[in-house]
Protein backbone atom coordinates (compact mmCIF):
# COMPACT_ATOMS: atom_id res chain seq x y z
CA UNK A 1 0.00 0.00 0.00
CA UNK A 2 1.61 3.72 -0.33
CA UNK A 3 1.88 4.99 2.59
CA UNK A 4 -0.60 8.47 4.05
CA UNK A 5 2.43 10.74 2.26
CA UNK A 6 2.57 8.34 -1.28
CA UNK A 7 -1.14 8.77 -1.18
CA UNK A 8 -1.02 12.58 -1.15
CA UNK A 9 1.68 12.86 -3.59
CA UNK A 10 -0.01 10.26 -6.22
CA UNK A 11 -3.62 12.70 -5.54
CA UNK A 12 -1.40 15.18 -6.61
CA UNK A 13 0.11 13.65 -9.56
CA UNK A 14 -3.77 12.81 -10.73
CA UNK A 15 -4.61 16.59 -9.75
CA UNK A 16 -1.63 17.80 -12.15
CA UNK A 17 -2.68 15.17 -14.85
CA UNK A 18 -4.64 17.17 -18.33
CA UNK A 19 -6.39 14.04 -18.65
CA UNK A 20 -7.65 13.40 -15.17
CA UNK A 21 -8.66 17.36 -14.45
CA UNK A 22 -7.54 18.96 -11.39
CA UNK A 23 -10.99 18.84 -10.01
CA UNK A 24 -11.58 14.72 -10.19
CA UNK A 25 -10.15 13.85 -7.15
CA UNK A 26 -11.98 14.98 -4.46
CA UNK A 27 -10.13 13.49 -1.23
CA UNK A 28 -7.92 10.58 -0.01
CA UNK A 29 -8.45 8.61 2.50
CA UNK A 30 -5.57 6.43 4.73
CA UNK A 31 -7.38 3.83 7.00
CA UNK A 32 -5.79 0.41 8.42
CA UNK A 33 -3.25 0.53 5.82
CA UNK A 34 -5.49 0.87 2.99
CA UNK A 35 -5.37 3.84 0.53
CA UNK A 36 -8.29 5.25 -0.83
CA UNK A 37 -8.66 8.01 -3.39
CA UNK A 38 -12.34 9.52 -3.86
CA UNK A 39 -12.86 10.60 -7.28
CA UNK A 40 -15.77 12.15 -9.37
CA UNK A 41 -17.88 9.81 -10.92
CA UNK A 42 -17.21 11.16 -14.29
CA UNK A 43 -13.35 10.99 -14.15
CA UNK A 44 -13.27 6.87 -12.78
CA UNK A 45 -12.13 5.87 -16.38
CA UNK A 46 -9.75 8.37 -16.45
CA UNK A 47 -8.06 8.24 -13.86
CA UNK A 48 -7.96 4.01 -13.45
CA UNK A 49 -6.26 4.58 -16.99
CA UNK A 50 -3.58 6.79 -15.42
CA UNK A 51 -3.14 4.60 -12.82
CA UNK A 52 -2.44 1.92 -14.93
CA UNK A 53 -0.10 3.64 -16.32
CA UNK A 54 1.99 3.87 -12.99
CA UNK A 55 1.85 0.57 -12.49
CA UNK A 56 -1.71 -0.41 -10.69
CA UNK A 57 -2.42 -2.92 -14.01
CA UNK A 58 -4.76 -5.33 -12.21
CA UNK A 59 -8.35 -4.43 -11.21
CA UNK A 60 -8.76 -6.87 -8.89
CA UNK A 61 -12.19 -6.35 -7.70
CA UNK A 62 -14.92 -3.99 -8.40
CA UNK A 63 -18.05 -3.99 -5.57
CA UNK A 64 -20.70 -1.72 -4.77
CA UNK A 65 -21.52 -0.29 -1.11
CA UNK A 66 -24.45 1.72 -0.02
CA UNK A 67 -23.72 4.48 2.11
CA UNK A 68 -27.25 5.24 3.14
CA UNK A 69 -28.35 7.83 4.99
CA UNK A 70 -25.55 9.66 3.25
CA UNK A 71 -25.45 11.28 0.17
CA UNK A 72 -24.48 10.22 -2.21
CA UNK A 73 -25.95 7.13 -1.49
CA UNK A 74 -24.11 4.48 -3.74
CA UNK A 75 -20.53 3.72 -3.68
CA UNK A 76 -18.38 1.77 -6.42
CA UNK A 77 -14.73 0.60 -5.61
CA UNK A 78 -12.48 -0.48 -8.04
CA UNK A 79 -9.52 -2.44 -6.38
CA UNK A 80 -6.21 -2.06 -8.39
CA UNK A 81 -3.13 -3.92 -7.42
CA UNK A 82 0.44 -3.89 -8.92
CA UNK A 83 1.51 -7.41 -8.72
CA UNK A 84 5.76 -5.97 -9.38
CA UNK A 85 5.72 -3.42 -6.13
CA UNK A 86 2.68 -5.70 -4.58
CA UNK A 87 0.91 -2.69 -4.14
CA UNK A 88 -2.88 -1.92 -4.19
CA UNK A 89 -4.36 1.44 -4.19
CA UNK A 90 -8.71 2.18 -4.35
CA UNK A 91 -10.45 4.01 -6.33
CA UNK A 92 -13.82 4.97 -4.99
CA UNK A 93 -16.91 6.96 -6.43
CA UNK A 94 -19.89 7.88 -5.30
CA UNK A 95 -23.39 8.42 -7.05
CA UNK A 96 -26.95 9.46 -6.45
CA UNK A 97 -29.90 6.78 -6.30
CA UNK A 98 -31.53 9.30 -8.49
CA UNK A 99 -29.08 9.32 -11.20
CA UNK A 100 -26.90 5.92 -10.58
CA UNK A 101 -25.45 6.52 -14.13
CA UNK A 102 -21.50 5.91 -14.41
CA UNK A 103 -19.46 4.94 -17.31
CA UNK A 104 -17.97 1.45 -17.73
CA UNK A 105 -14.40 0.37 -17.15
CA UNK A 106 -15.16 -2.82 -19.02
CA UNK A 107 -15.02 -2.07 -22.87
CA UNK A 108 -11.74 -0.17 -24.38
CA UNK A 109 -12.48 3.37 -24.93
CA UNK A 110 -10.66 6.93 -26.49
CA UNK A 111 -9.09 6.99 -22.90
CA UNK A 112 -7.04 3.81 -23.90
CA UNK A 113 -7.81 -0.11 -23.24
CA UNK A 114 -10.49 -1.28 -20.93
CA UNK A 115 -10.60 -3.88 -17.98
CA UNK A 116 -12.48 -7.45 -19.23
CA UNK A 117 -12.56 -8.71 -15.39
CA UNK A 118 -15.05 -5.98 -14.50
CA UNK A 119 -17.69 -7.13 -16.80
CA UNK A 120 -19.04 -9.69 -14.34
CA UNK A 121 -18.46 -7.36 -11.64
CA UNK A 122 -20.23 -4.48 -13.03
CA UNK A 123 -23.43 -6.40 -13.50
CA UNK A 124 -23.52 -7.74 -9.99
CA UNK A 125 -23.47 -3.76 -8.48
CA UNK A 126 -26.17 -3.19 -11.78
CA UNK A 127 -28.31 -5.93 -10.05
CA UNK A 128 -27.87 -5.52 -6.63
CA UNK A 129 -27.45 -1.38 -6.37
CA UNK A 130 -28.93 -0.42 -9.19
CA UNK A 131 -25.96 1.71 -10.46
CA UNK A 132 -26.55 1.95 -14.55
CA UNK A 133 -22.37 1.36 -16.27
CA UNK A 134 -22.60 3.63 -19.57
CA UNK A 135 -21.36 1.59 -22.68
CA UNK A 136 -21.31 -2.02 -20.52
CA UNK A 137 -21.05 -4.57 -23.35
CA UNK A 138 -23.77 -6.86 -21.60
CA UNK A 139 -25.65 -4.71 -18.76
CA UNK A 140 -28.11 -7.58 -17.43
CA UNK A 141 -28.68 -8.89 -14.23
CA UNK A 142 -26.04 -11.72 -13.23
CA UNK A 143 -27.56 -13.06 -10.16
CA UNK A 144 -31.40 -12.11 -9.63
CA UNK A 145 -33.84 -13.30 -11.62
CA UNK A 146 -33.90 -11.29 -15.29
CA UNK A 147 -37.40 -10.17 -13.82
CA UNK A 148 -36.66 -8.96 -10.58
CA UNK A 149 -37.70 -5.84 -9.55
CA UNK A 150 -35.54 -3.66 -7.14
CA UNK A 151 -32.09 -3.99 -6.27
CA UNK A 152 -31.72 -6.15 -3.33
CA UNK A 153 -28.82 -5.18 -1.88
CA UNK A 154 -29.21 -1.70 -1.10
CA UNK A 155 -30.09 -0.46 3.11
CA UNK A 156 -33.57 0.08 2.59
CA UNK A 157 -34.39 -3.06 0.76
CA UNK A 158 -36.22 -5.24 2.97
CA UNK A 159 -35.07 -8.79 3.78
CA UNK A 160 -37.65 -11.69 3.26
CA UNK A 161 -41.13 -11.28 2.95
CA UNK A 162 -41.03 -12.51 -1.08
CA UNK A 163 -42.87 -15.71 -1.97
CA UNK A 164 -41.11 -18.36 -2.89
CA UNK A 165 -42.33 -19.22 -6.75
CA UNK A 166 -42.59 -22.70 -8.02
CA UNK A 167 -44.64 -23.72 -11.30
CA UNK A 168 -47.50 -23.81 -9.55
CA UNK A 169 -47.73 -20.22 -8.36
CA UNK A 170 -45.72 -18.65 -11.22
CA UNK A 171 -48.58 -16.68 -12.38
CA UNK A 172 -48.32 -14.82 -8.70
CA UNK A 173 -44.80 -13.83 -9.65
CA UNK A 174 -44.55 -9.65 -9.35
CA UNK A 175 -42.75 -10.60 -12.58
CA UNK A 176 -45.74 -11.71 -14.12
CA UNK A 177 -48.81 -9.57 -12.83
CA UNK A 178 -46.37 -6.01 -13.70
CA UNK B 1 -56.88 -20.73 -9.95
CA UNK B 2 -55.44 -21.94 -13.35
CA UNK B 3 -52.79 -19.55 -14.68
CA UNK B 4 -54.08 -18.16 -17.42
CA UNK B 5 -52.45 -18.83 -20.82
CA UNK B 6 -51.66 -14.97 -21.20
CA UNK B 7 -49.77 -14.95 -17.94
CA UNK B 8 -48.10 -17.64 -18.75
CA UNK B 9 -46.48 -16.45 -21.61
CA UNK B 10 -45.98 -13.26 -20.66
CA UNK B 11 -43.57 -15.14 -18.02
CA UNK B 12 -42.11 -17.08 -20.20
CA UNK B 13 -41.42 -14.30 -23.14
CA UNK B 14 -39.36 -12.56 -19.96
CA UNK B 15 -37.03 -15.80 -19.11
CA UNK B 16 -36.66 -16.01 -22.75
CA UNK B 17 -35.39 -12.25 -22.77
CA UNK B 18 -31.72 -13.58 -22.44
CA UNK B 19 -30.58 -12.68 -26.20
CA UNK B 20 -28.81 -14.99 -28.22
CA UNK B 21 -28.12 -12.43 -31.11
CA UNK B 22 -25.15 -11.16 -29.90
CA UNK B 23 -23.60 -14.27 -29.47
CA UNK B 24 -21.01 -16.06 -31.86
CA UNK B 25 -19.98 -14.85 -35.70
CA UNK B 26 -22.74 -14.83 -38.06
CA UNK B 27 -23.66 -18.17 -40.08
CA UNK B 28 -21.55 -18.95 -42.94
CA UNK B 29 -22.35 -18.86 -46.16
CA UNK B 30 -23.42 -21.97 -47.72
CA UNK B 31 -26.90 -24.39 -47.47
CA UNK B 32 -24.89 -26.30 -45.12
CA UNK B 33 -23.61 -24.87 -42.35
CA UNK B 34 -25.17 -24.00 -38.98
CA UNK B 35 -24.69 -22.21 -35.82
CA UNK B 36 -26.28 -24.21 -33.18
CA UNK B 37 -27.29 -22.97 -29.32
CA UNK B 38 -26.86 -25.40 -26.79
CA UNK B 39 -28.33 -25.10 -23.30
CA UNK B 40 -25.60 -26.73 -21.20
CA UNK B 41 -26.62 -26.93 -18.09
CA UNK B 42 -28.08 -26.12 -15.34
CA UNK B 43 -28.31 -29.39 -14.16
CA UNK B 44 -25.34 -31.29 -15.93
CA UNK B 45 -22.94 -33.50 -13.64
CA UNK B 46 -20.23 -31.84 -15.44
CA UNK B 47 -20.79 -28.23 -14.64
CA UNK B 48 -19.50 -28.95 -11.31
CA UNK B 49 -22.80 -27.22 -9.89
CA UNK B 50 -25.97 -25.58 -11.22
CA UNK B 51 -24.31 -23.64 -13.84
CA UNK B 52 -25.73 -22.57 -17.29
CA UNK B 53 -23.59 -22.57 -20.11
CA UNK B 54 -25.35 -20.54 -23.70
CA UNK B 55 -22.65 -23.01 -25.82
CA UNK B 56 -22.75 -21.88 -29.57
CA UNK B 57 -21.58 -24.55 -31.90
CA UNK B 58 -20.55 -25.03 -35.35
CA UNK B 59 -20.52 -28.08 -35.92
CA UNK B 60 -18.31 -29.97 -33.07
CA UNK B 61 -16.45 -26.45 -32.36
CA UNK B 62 -17.42 -24.18 -29.71
CA UNK B 63 -17.89 -20.58 -31.14
CA UNK B 64 -19.14 -18.49 -28.11
CA UNK B 65 -20.03 -18.88 -24.50
CA UNK B 66 -22.37 -17.21 -22.32
CA UNK B 67 -22.35 -18.65 -18.80
CA UNK B 68 -25.83 -17.82 -17.02
CA UNK B 69 -25.45 -18.35 -13.23
CA UNK B 70 -27.47 -17.09 -10.29
CA UNK B 71 -29.44 -20.60 -9.86
CA UNK B 72 -28.02 -21.19 -6.24
CA UNK B 73 -28.03 -17.18 -4.84
CA UNK B 74 -28.57 -16.93 -1.28
CA UNK B 75 -28.55 -13.86 -0.93
CA UNK B 76 -25.55 -14.82 1.85
CA UNK B 77 -24.01 -10.88 1.62
CA UNK B 78 -27.48 -9.19 2.16
CA UNK B 79 -27.59 -11.90 5.34
CA UNK B 80 -24.50 -10.88 6.98
CA UNK B 81 -25.45 -7.32 7.08
CA UNK B 82 -28.34 -8.15 9.34
CA UNK B 83 -25.93 -10.23 12.00
CA UNK B 84 -23.42 -9.78 14.73
CA UNK B 85 -19.76 -9.69 13.54
CA UNK B 86 -19.18 -13.16 14.94
CA UNK B 87 -22.45 -14.31 13.86
CA UNK B 88 -21.78 -13.83 10.32
CA UNK B 89 -18.82 -16.38 10.03
CA UNK B 90 -21.10 -18.78 9.46
CA UNK B 91 -23.04 -17.41 7.21
CA UNK B 92 -19.86 -16.70 4.46
CA UNK B 93 -18.02 -20.31 5.25
CA UNK B 94 -21.51 -21.42 3.31
CA UNK B 95 -20.34 -19.17 -0.05
CA UNK B 96 -17.80 -21.64 -1.28
CA UNK B 97 -18.31 -24.76 -0.18
CA UNK B 98 -14.79 -26.78 -0.80
CA UNK B 99 -12.74 -23.83 0.77
CA UNK B 100 -14.66 -22.58 3.45
CA UNK B 101 -12.12 -22.05 6.21
CA UNK B 102 -10.57 -19.70 3.11
CA UNK B 103 -14.34 -18.00 3.56
CA UNK B 104 -14.20 -17.41 7.24
CA UNK B 105 -10.27 -16.18 7.34
CA UNK B 106 -11.23 -13.61 4.78
CA UNK B 107 -13.61 -12.50 6.78
CA UNK B 108 -12.25 -13.12 10.19
CA UNK B 109 -8.57 -11.00 8.92
CA UNK B 110 -11.04 -8.30 7.82
CA UNK B 111 -12.70 -7.44 10.46
CA UNK B 112 -9.51 -8.14 12.82
CA UNK B 113 -7.69 -5.34 10.89
CA UNK B 114 -10.88 -3.23 11.11
CA UNK B 115 -10.54 -3.86 15.22
CA UNK B 116 -7.02 -3.86 15.66
CA UNK B 117 -7.09 -7.27 17.02
CA UNK B 118 -3.89 -8.76 17.56
CA UNK B 119 -4.00 -12.86 16.50
CA UNK B 120 -1.69 -14.85 18.96
CA UNK B 121 1.04 -16.89 17.16
CA UNK B 122 -0.44 -20.39 18.26
CA UNK B 123 -3.54 -19.14 16.59
CA UNK B 124 -2.02 -18.35 12.97
CA UNK B 125 -0.27 -21.69 13.36
CA UNK B 126 -3.47 -23.50 13.57
CA UNK B 127 -5.04 -21.48 11.20
CA UNK B 128 -2.18 -22.24 8.30
CA UNK B 129 -2.20 -26.14 9.54
CA UNK B 130 -6.68 -25.74 8.77
CA UNK B 131 -6.65 -23.42 5.65
CA UNK B 132 -3.49 -25.98 4.14
CA UNK B 133 -5.36 -28.90 4.98
CA UNK B 134 -8.90 -27.12 3.50
CA UNK B 135 -6.75 -26.70 -0.11
CA UNK B 136 -5.74 -30.41 -0.32
CA UNK B 137 -9.27 -31.60 0.35
CA UNK B 138 -10.38 -28.62 -2.21
CA UNK B 139 -8.09 -29.61 -4.53
CA UNK B 140 -9.19 -33.43 -4.11
CA UNK B 141 -12.41 -32.85 -4.65
CA UNK B 142 -11.20 -31.27 -7.72
CA UNK B 143 -8.82 -34.04 -8.87
CA UNK B 144 -11.50 -36.38 -8.53
CA UNK B 145 -14.58 -35.09 -10.57
CA UNK B 146 -11.96 -32.91 -13.01
CA UNK B 147 -11.21 -37.00 -13.44
CA UNK B 148 -14.59 -38.03 -13.39
CA UNK B 149 -15.12 -35.56 -16.62
CA UNK B 150 -12.50 -37.35 -18.43
CA UNK B 151 -13.84 -40.88 -17.84
CA UNK B 152 -11.57 -42.19 -15.02
CA UNK B 153 -14.20 -43.23 -12.40
CA UNK B 154 -11.43 -44.96 -9.84
CA UNK B 155 -9.55 -41.93 -9.23
CA UNK B 156 -12.45 -40.26 -7.83
CA UNK B 157 -13.05 -42.78 -5.40
CA UNK B 158 -9.46 -43.13 -4.31
CA UNK B 159 -9.32 -38.90 -3.73
CA UNK B 160 -12.53 -38.88 -1.89
CA UNK B 161 -10.46 -41.45 0.57
CA UNK B 162 -8.67 -39.13 1.40
CA UNK B 163 -10.52 -36.86 1.86
CA UNK B 164 -12.14 -38.35 4.62
CA UNK B 165 -9.01 -38.10 6.41
CA UNK B 166 -9.00 -34.42 6.69
CA UNK B 167 -12.40 -34.31 7.51
CA UNK B 168 -12.04 -36.44 10.08
CA UNK B 169 -9.11 -34.00 11.21
CA UNK B 170 -11.98 -31.12 10.98
CA UNK B 171 -13.75 -32.64 13.13
CA UNK B 172 -11.61 -33.39 15.46
CA UNK B 173 -10.40 -30.08 15.92
CA UNK B 174 -13.62 -28.62 15.75
CA UNK B 175 -16.47 -30.72 15.96
CA UNK B 176 -18.00 -30.69 12.56
CA UNK B 177 -17.33 -32.36 8.90
CA UNK B 178 -17.80 -29.33 6.64
CA UNK B 179 -18.47 -25.53 7.39
CA UNK B 180 -16.90 -26.16 10.84
CA UNK B 181 -17.14 -22.33 12.07
CA UNK B 182 -13.72 -23.04 13.42
CA UNK B 183 -11.86 -19.69 12.65
CA UNK B 184 -13.10 -16.56 15.60
CA UNK B 185 -12.43 -13.25 15.13
CA UNK B 186 -8.98 -13.01 16.63
CA UNK B 187 -7.76 -16.42 16.93
CA UNK B 188 -9.44 -20.06 16.30
CA UNK B 189 -12.43 -21.55 18.71
CA UNK B 190 -10.54 -24.56 20.22
CA UNK B 191 -7.38 -25.44 20.91
CA UNK B 192 -6.15 -28.78 18.57
CA UNK B 193 -7.20 -31.64 21.07
CA UNK B 194 -5.31 -34.73 22.07
CA UNK B 195 -4.54 -36.84 20.03
CA UNK B 196 -4.91 -34.31 16.86
CA UNK B 197 -1.39 -33.86 16.14
CA UNK B 198 -0.87 -37.87 15.88
CA UNK B 199 -3.48 -38.31 13.33
CA UNK B 200 -2.33 -34.95 11.62
CA UNK B 201 0.98 -36.72 11.32
CA UNK B 202 -0.02 -39.94 10.16
CA UNK B 203 -2.07 -37.63 7.56
CA UNK B 204 1.40 -35.96 6.35
CA UNK B 205 3.13 -38.98 6.19
CA UNK B 206 0.72 -40.64 3.52
CA UNK B 207 -0.19 -37.76 1.25
CA UNK B 208 2.35 -37.42 -0.38
CA UNK B 209 2.48 -41.11 -1.39
CA UNK B 210 -1.14 -41.05 -2.54
CA UNK B 211 -0.48 -38.31 -4.42
CA UNK B 212 2.73 -39.71 -6.29
CA UNK B 213 -0.29 -42.70 -6.89
CA UNK B 214 -2.41 -40.09 -8.53
CA UNK B 215 0.02 -38.72 -11.04
CA UNK B 216 1.47 -42.16 -11.68
CA UNK B 217 -2.19 -43.06 -12.86
CA UNK B 218 -2.93 -40.06 -14.48
CA UNK B 219 0.41 -39.74 -16.13
CA UNK B 220 0.62 -42.58 -17.75
CA UNK B 221 -2.86 -42.48 -18.95
CA UNK B 222 -3.24 -41.97 -22.66
CA UNK B 223 -6.59 -40.85 -22.75
CA UNK B 224 -6.01 -38.21 -20.30
CA UNK B 225 -2.94 -36.82 -21.76
CA UNK B 226 -4.04 -36.34 -24.96
CA UNK B 227 -7.04 -34.46 -23.42
CA UNK B 228 -5.35 -32.11 -21.38
CA UNK B 229 -1.86 -31.61 -23.22
CA UNK B 230 -2.21 -28.17 -25.45
CA UNK B 231 -5.86 -28.19 -24.93
CA UNK B 232 -7.64 -24.21 -24.71
CA UNK B 233 -4.08 -22.95 -23.49
CA UNK B 234 -4.38 -19.29 -22.43
CA UNK B 235 -1.33 -16.44 -21.74
CA UNK B 236 -0.68 -15.00 -19.26
CA UNK B 237 -1.29 -11.06 -20.09
CA UNK B 238 -5.24 -12.24 -20.90
CA UNK B 239 -5.79 -14.37 -18.09
CA UNK B 240 -4.91 -11.20 -15.84
CA UNK B 241 -6.62 -8.52 -17.93
CA UNK B 242 -9.68 -11.12 -17.25
CA UNK B 243 -8.49 -10.84 -13.40
CA UNK B 244 -8.03 -14.13 -13.05
CA UNK B 245 -5.57 -15.69 -10.34
CA UNK B 246 -4.26 -18.50 -8.36
CA UNK B 247 -3.60 -21.31 -9.99
CA UNK B 248 -4.47 -20.54 -13.52
CA UNK B 249 -2.57 -17.75 -13.65
CA UNK B 250 0.27 -19.99 -12.59
CA UNK B 251 -0.38 -22.49 -14.56
CA UNK B 252 0.32 -19.97 -17.32
CA UNK B 253 3.66 -18.67 -15.93
CA UNK B 254 3.07 -16.01 -13.87
CA UNK B 255 3.99 -17.03 -9.98
CA UNK B 256 1.80 -14.87 -8.20
CA UNK B 257 0.81 -16.41 -5.03
CA UNK B 258 -0.50 -13.90 -2.20
CA UNK B 259 0.81 -16.43 0.52
CA UNK B 260 4.53 -15.70 -0.57
CA UNK B 261 3.44 -11.89 -1.93
CA UNK B 262 1.98 -10.20 0.70
CA UNK B 263 2.15 -13.76 3.60
CA UNK B 264 -0.58 -13.05 6.14
CA UNK B 265 -1.32 -15.07 9.27
CA UNK B 266 2.70 -15.74 9.74
CA UNK B 267 3.00 -17.60 5.73
CA UNK B 268 6.35 -15.95 5.57
CA UNK B 269 7.41 -18.24 8.46
CA UNK B 270 7.39 -21.57 6.21
CA UNK B 271 9.38 -22.40 3.18
CA UNK B 272 7.89 -23.70 0.25
CA UNK B 273 7.59 -23.34 -3.44
CA UNK B 274 5.43 -22.50 -5.50
CA UNK B 275 3.94 -24.66 -8.44
CA UNK B 276 4.10 -22.35 -11.79
CA UNK B 277 3.36 -23.98 -15.18
CA UNK B 278 4.86 -23.08 -18.99
CA UNK B 279 2.20 -22.75 -21.55
CA UNK B 280 -0.82 -22.54 -19.42
CA UNK B 281 -2.98 -25.40 -21.05
CA UNK B 282 -5.11 -27.85 -19.31
CA UNK B 283 -2.27 -30.10 -18.83
CA UNK B 284 -0.72 -27.46 -16.55
CA UNK B 285 -3.66 -26.52 -15.37
CA UNK B 286 -3.51 -30.04 -13.52
CA UNK B 287 -0.09 -30.40 -13.01
CA UNK B 288 0.16 -26.65 -11.16
CA UNK B 289 -2.81 -28.08 -8.54
CA UNK B 290 -1.43 -31.23 -7.84
CA UNK B 291 1.94 -29.95 -6.94
CA UNK B 292 0.47 -27.56 -4.63
CA UNK B 293 -0.38 -30.79 -2.54
CA UNK B 294 2.85 -31.83 -1.78
CA UNK B 295 3.76 -27.98 -0.91
CA UNK B 296 0.75 -27.84 1.27
CA UNK B 297 1.80 -30.86 3.28
CA UNK B 298 5.53 -29.23 3.32
CA UNK B 299 3.27 -26.35 5.23
CA UNK B 300 1.35 -28.42 7.53
CA UNK B 301 4.53 -30.36 8.19
CA UNK B 302 6.09 -26.86 9.67
CA UNK B 303 3.78 -25.51 11.13
CA UNK B 304 2.83 -28.67 13.67
CA UNK B 305 6.58 -28.99 13.94
CA UNK B 306 7.08 -24.74 15.05
CA UNK B 307 3.41 -24.87 17.09
CA UNK B 308 4.69 -22.20 19.32
CA UNK B 309 2.86 -22.48 23.08
CA UNK B 310 0.42 -19.59 23.78
CA UNK B 311 -3.10 -18.78 23.60
CA UNK B 312 -5.32 -19.69 20.62
CA UNK B 313 -7.33 -16.42 20.86
CA UNK B 314 -6.85 -13.35 21.55
CA UNK B 315 -6.83 -12.26 25.03
CA UNK B 316 -9.08 -9.17 24.68
CA UNK B 317 -12.11 -9.84 26.16
CA UNK B 318 -13.76 -7.23 24.33
CA UNK B 319 -13.65 -9.37 21.18
CA UNK B 320 -13.52 -13.24 22.16
CA UNK B 321 -15.15 -15.06 24.69
CA UNK B 322 -13.76 -15.73 28.14
CA UNK B 323 -12.72 -19.15 28.97
CA UNK B 324 -15.64 -21.25 30.21
CA UNK B 325 -14.15 -21.77 33.92
CA UNK B 326 -13.58 -18.26 34.52
CA UNK B 327 -17.92 -17.80 34.47
CA UNK B 328 -18.08 -18.90 37.77
CA UNK B 329 -15.73 -17.40 39.32
CA UNK B 330 -14.91 -13.26 37.57
CA UNK B 331 -18.11 -11.09 37.49
CA UNK B 332 -16.08 -9.36 34.38
CA UNK B 333 -15.95 -12.32 32.89
CA UNK B 334 -19.85 -12.93 32.86
CA UNK B 335 -20.77 -9.49 31.78
CA UNK B 336 -18.24 -9.94 28.64
CA UNK B 337 -19.86 -13.86 28.00
CA UNK B 338 -23.27 -11.44 28.54
CA UNK B 339 -22.55 -8.80 26.01
CA UNK B 340 -20.65 -10.68 23.47
CA UNK B 341 -23.30 -13.33 23.02
CA UNK B 342 -26.13 -10.81 22.75
CA UNK B 343 -25.19 -8.02 21.30
CA UNK B 344 -21.90 -9.08 20.05
CA UNK B 345 -18.31 -6.69 19.24
CA UNK B 346 -18.41 -2.95 18.42
CA UNK B 347 -16.29 -2.44 15.06
CA UNK B 348 -15.16 0.89 14.87
CA UNK B 349 -16.45 2.94 11.60
CA UNK B 350 -14.74 2.57 8.09
CA UNK B 351 -13.62 0.12 5.44
CA UNK B 352 -10.91 -2.45 4.50
CA UNK B 353 -10.35 -5.07 1.57
CA UNK B 354 -8.43 -8.05 2.76
CA UNK B 355 -7.06 -10.66 0.07
CA UNK B 356 -6.09 -13.91 0.59
CA UNK B 357 -4.86 -17.07 -1.50
CA UNK B 358 -7.64 -19.33 -1.68
CA UNK B 359 -7.41 -22.82 -3.63
CA UNK B 360 -8.89 -20.89 -6.26
CA UNK B 361 -7.25 -17.22 -6.77
CA UNK B 362 -7.68 -14.23 -4.89
CA UNK B 363 -10.44 -14.47 -2.43
CA UNK B 364 -11.02 -10.76 -1.05
CA UNK B 365 -13.58 -9.35 1.66
CA UNK B 366 -14.36 -6.19 2.02
CA UNK B 367 -16.03 -5.29 5.03
CA UNK B 368 -17.38 -1.84 5.81
CA UNK B 369 -18.40 -1.13 9.43
CA UNK B 370 -20.67 1.78 10.47
CA UNK B 371 -19.42 1.57 14.10
CA UNK B 372 -22.48 -0.79 15.01
CA UNK B 373 -21.83 -4.35 16.23
CA UNK B 374 -22.79 -5.41 12.24
CA UNK B 375 -21.31 -4.92 9.41
CA UNK B 376 -22.74 -2.40 7.17
CA UNK B 377 -21.33 -3.91 4.16
CA UNK B 378 -19.56 -7.60 3.37
CA UNK B 379 -18.65 -8.49 0.01
CA UNK B 380 -16.50 -11.36 -1.15
CA UNK B 381 -14.63 -10.84 -4.49
CA UNK B 382 -15.17 -14.44 -4.69
CA UNK B 383 -12.46 -16.05 -7.62
CA UNK B 384 -14.90 -18.70 -9.37
CA UNK B 385 -16.97 -15.84 -9.87
CA UNK B 386 -14.46 -13.81 -11.71
CA UNK B 387 -12.00 -16.55 -12.73
CA UNK B 388 -15.40 -18.12 -14.86
CA UNK B 389 -15.04 -15.40 -17.35
CA UNK B 390 -11.91 -16.83 -18.19
CA UNK B 391 -14.11 -19.82 -19.46
CA UNK B 392 -15.19 -18.54 -22.97
CA UNK B 393 -11.70 -16.78 -24.06
CA UNK B 394 -9.80 -20.11 -23.26
CA UNK B 395 -12.55 -22.78 -25.08
CA UNK B 396 -13.83 -20.52 -28.13
CA UNK B 397 -12.02 -22.56 -31.23
CA UNK B 398 -12.22 -25.83 -29.28
CA UNK B 399 -13.99 -28.82 -29.24
CA UNK B 400 -17.35 -29.09 -26.97
CA UNK B 401 -14.94 -31.94 -25.14
CA UNK B 402 -12.05 -29.78 -24.50
CA UNK B 403 -14.59 -27.23 -23.10
CA UNK B 404 -15.97 -29.79 -20.73
CA UNK B 405 -12.36 -30.79 -19.34
CA UNK B 406 -11.41 -26.57 -19.56
CA UNK B 407 -14.38 -26.27 -17.54
CA UNK B 408 -13.77 -29.06 -14.92
CA UNK B 409 -9.25 -27.26 -14.92
CA UNK B 410 -11.35 -24.14 -14.52
CA UNK B 411 -12.92 -25.44 -10.95
CA UNK B 412 -15.40 -23.26 -10.67
CA UNK B 413 -17.87 -23.25 -7.15
CA UNK B 414 -21.59 -22.37 -7.74
CA UNK B 415 -21.99 -21.66 -4.12
CA UNK B 416 -19.02 -18.85 -4.21
CA UNK B 417 -20.03 -17.35 -7.52
CA UNK B 418 -23.29 -17.07 -6.99
CA UNK B 419 -23.13 -16.15 -3.07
Amino acid sequence: MPDATGLELLAKELRDENTVGSEAILGTLHFRARATLEVRPEANRAVLAYLRGRGYASLMSVHGVDYYPHEPRLGVHYELLDMSAVDRVTVTTRVSTDAPALDSVTPDGPDGPGWPTANHQEREVYDMFGVVFAGHPDLRRILMPEDYEGHPQRRDFPVGGEPVIFTYNEHESFGVTR
Amino acid sequence: MSPTEQQISEYRRQEQSITLSAVGDPPPEGPHEELFTLNFGPHHPATHGVLRLLVTLQGEVVRSIKPVVGYVHTGIEKTAEDKAYWKVIPVVERMDYLSYYFNAMAFCGAVETLAEVEVPKRAQYLRVIHLELNRIASHLIWLGTSALDLGAVSIFLYCLRERELILDLFEMSSGQRMHTRYFQVGGVMEDIPVGFERKLRDFIEIMPGRADQYGAILNSNEIVLQRLRGTCPLDADTLLSLGVTGPLLRAAGNPWDLRKAAPYSSYDDFAFQIPVGTVGDNYDRFAVRLAEIYESVKIIEQALDGLPEGPHITTDRKIALPPRHELATSMEALIHHFKLVTEGFRVPPGEVYYPIESPRGELACFVRSDGSSKPARVHMRDPSFVNLQALSRMAEGSYIADMIATLAMLDPILGGIDR
